[in-house]
């Protein structure tokens, strides 16, 4: 059995409870400018997630969801409106958003347990003692079940072993929220079903709240609460989002041949194939 | 045909039964014919895998070791031909050994100021581009660093360096002689204006192509310029930097032996230069091949200590 949580101590008293908003996106429009020449990327984008939501981004590649994320995490910066945490604006990146990266992006110089450590000590150096903060790695690393590889290089461990590490260094943040930009994108689809548990796993564990991009139907659908449906670029927007009324805890298999699941599949689908269709087939 | 595909079955049967009968077998069998190449194959494959141990750490070293000697006995077979005649003007290998052997056998003697054995020579020019290609490595991966951060400054700096690092060594002698009024800085100050800008490009290229996903990490964890440099900037660049190191140090041990050629001292530059003009090929021949050995280490030694520094930098 896995180990107990460690108590969240550092969250701020002001937190929302489950099911309170926590993170608004205000009216985003983004620009992108390029040698005199501009492009819409996003218009109008307005969405609001609550505490404890796991919500899911799906689109077209091309549709600006990847942007989306850059904007929430504070890596890029929007152009009008504003994201909102807590009902503060925030328009830098910080440990209170961390990312999950499509392509894991360790430090390939540094072990397993130093890549998590780093973000640890970052975000904990005042607040936890040495010790805490070691057990802190530990502890997140074990959520992955990586600590079995803590001493050995990223290039030693296979890519999912290393989306699991770059998960472990996310939450040993203790993100208000955890970003995922299509984190499953390059594995193959054994591994990437054993991460999706995982992630399923740990969010019924700790019930964070979750922003993941995707282009998966049944990877959105199997773990969100929501899935917000980008139309096209350029100037894309939020065209649909789907309440997936499912039970949780979620087993795929069960899940598979379900009424709820197959019906909001075909939503999903429907979206994107018929009436967002992707440009270049389209055109 | 028969005959053949008999004897293929019992060399089968053999192999799979008794592998240690194995080499026995591959000496009295006589090739099978075309028609079954197969478990000859095989047969080679496993001799060479379950070899004995002797066996398997002496023949890569044979075959590393072996050619080189071969290839440089030849070359002494073929230079003692041609140096053999009376009227040759180089002297044959065993006339640089009988003359000037003792500088084989004994390089740290000392009989006098000037009268010092090979290896304190290397040890003196050696000492200068130690100073001159450390100072090279500090100056150069900090102005690096600084070029690489702002497109700006690479663009204007770059052909500039470009430019500069064409110059051979000894043109900035003069230059430097007049600076410094003397010949130890000057010569120092030769080696490490052609360190130098090998650093300065590599690393400013490395600080360059730092991945963008690192940048967006250090940004997530807000890590403050310091950290940013020494925890992300330097470990990323460190491939290319040792680049620029390995290139700068084989620079400096060319400008070494020509601006002591020129300045004088004891270095081994300056030897080959005092031999020349004392008729003494010998010598110069001996003193080239330390030259050549050193620089060749020189070279290994960076490129090992580079290799143990970004340990897994490369890997993705």
């Amino acid at each position: 059995m896995i180990a107990p949580l460690h108590p969240r101590s550092h969250v701020p008293s002001s937190a929302p409870a489950k099911g309170q908003p926590l993170l608004k996106v205000d009216a985003v429009d983004k620009v992108f400018e390029r040698g005199g020449k501009t492009t819409e990327v996003l218009r109008d984008v307005s969405l609001t997630i609550c505490q404890g939501e796991f919500v899911s981004i799906i689109g077209h590649s091309g549709c600006g969801k990847s942007t989306l994320l850059n904007l929430i995490a504070g890596l890029t910066t929007v152009t009008r409106g504003a994201v909102l945490l807590d009902n503060r604006e925030v328009n830098s990146p910080g440990p209170d958003r961390a990312v999950v990266f499509q392509n894991h992006s360790l430090l390939p110089w540094l072990t397993v347990y130093d890549n998590v450590r780093l973000a640890v000590d970052k975000v904990f150096g005042r607040l936890k003692s040495r010790q805490e903060r070691h057990e802190w790695t530990l502890h997140n690393l074990d959520l992955v079940q990586m600590r079995h590889a803590a001493d050995k290089r990223p290039g030693e461990i296979s890519g999912g072993m290393k989306q699991r590490v770059g998960i472990a260094r996310a939450l040993a943040m203790e993100p208000r929220v955890l970003l995922m930009d299509e984190p499953f994108g390059a594995l193959d689809a054994l591994t990437r079903a054993n991460l999706q548990d995982s992630v399923m796993q740990i969010h019924s564990r700790i019930a964070n709240t979750v922003i993941m991009i995707t282009h998966d139907i049944d990877e959105a659908v199997l773990l969100s609460d929501r899935i917000v449906m980008m139309t096209n670029g350029p100037a894309a927007r939020i065209g649909e989002v789907l309440q997936v009324d499912l039970p949780r805890p979620r087993n795929r298999l069960e899940m598979v041949s379900g009424r709820t699941y197959i019906a909001c599949r075909e939503t999903v689908m429907k979206f994107l194939y018929e009436r967002h269709r992707y440009v270049e087939a389209a055109a | 045909m028969l005959a053949s595909d008999l004897k293929t079955q019992c060399f089968e049967r053999s192999v799979a039964s008794d592998g240690a009968a194995e080499t026995a077998l591959a000496t009295t069998l006589t090739p099978p014919a075309a028609g079954a190449p197969a478990p000859v194959i095989a047969l080679k494959a496993r001799g060479s895998t379950s070899g004995f141990g002797l066996r398997r750490v002496l023949g890569p070293m044979v075959e590393t070791v072996l050619p080189p000697l071969v290839v440089l006995a030849v070359a002494l077979f073929i230079w003692e031909m041609a140096a053999a005649g009376p009227r040759a003007s180089m002297p044959a290998p065993s006339r640089v050994w009988t003359e000037a052997g003792d500088l084989i056998a004994s390089p740290f003697f000392v009989n006098g100021p000037q009268d010092i054995g090979l290896g304190w020579r290397v040890a003196i020019s050696l000492q200068r581009v130690a100073i001159g290609f450390g100072l090279a490595s500090i100056v150069g991966i900090v102005i690096g660093v600084l070029i690489g951060q702002s497109r700006i400054a690479m663009r204007g700096l770059d052909p500039i360096f470009q430019v500069l690092r064409t110059v051979p060594p000894l043109a900035w002698l003069p230059i430097s002689l007049a600076a410094f009024r003397d010949a130890n800085p000057s010569a120092i100050f030769v080696i490490f204006i052609t360190a130098i800008w090998p650093i300065i490009i590599n690393t400013a290229v490395g600080i360059r192509n730092i991945p963008q996903d690192y940048r967006n990490v250090a940004a997530v964890l807000q890590l403050n310029a310091m950290e940013y440099f020494w925890r992300i900037m330097i470990p990323a660049a460190a491939p290319y930097i040792f680049t620029g190191l390995r290139i700068g140090i084989g620079l400096s041990w060319l400008a070494i032996v020509a601006a002591e050629m020129l300045t004088g001292g004891v270095g081994i530059g300056f030897f080959i230069w005092d031999a020349w003009n004392s008729s003494r090929l010998p010598d110069i021949i001996v003193a080239l091949v330390y030259i050549g050995l050193v620089g060749f280490v020189l070279d290994r030694s960076v490129a090992a200590i580079g290799a143990l520094a970004t340990r897994g930098a490369q890997a993705t």
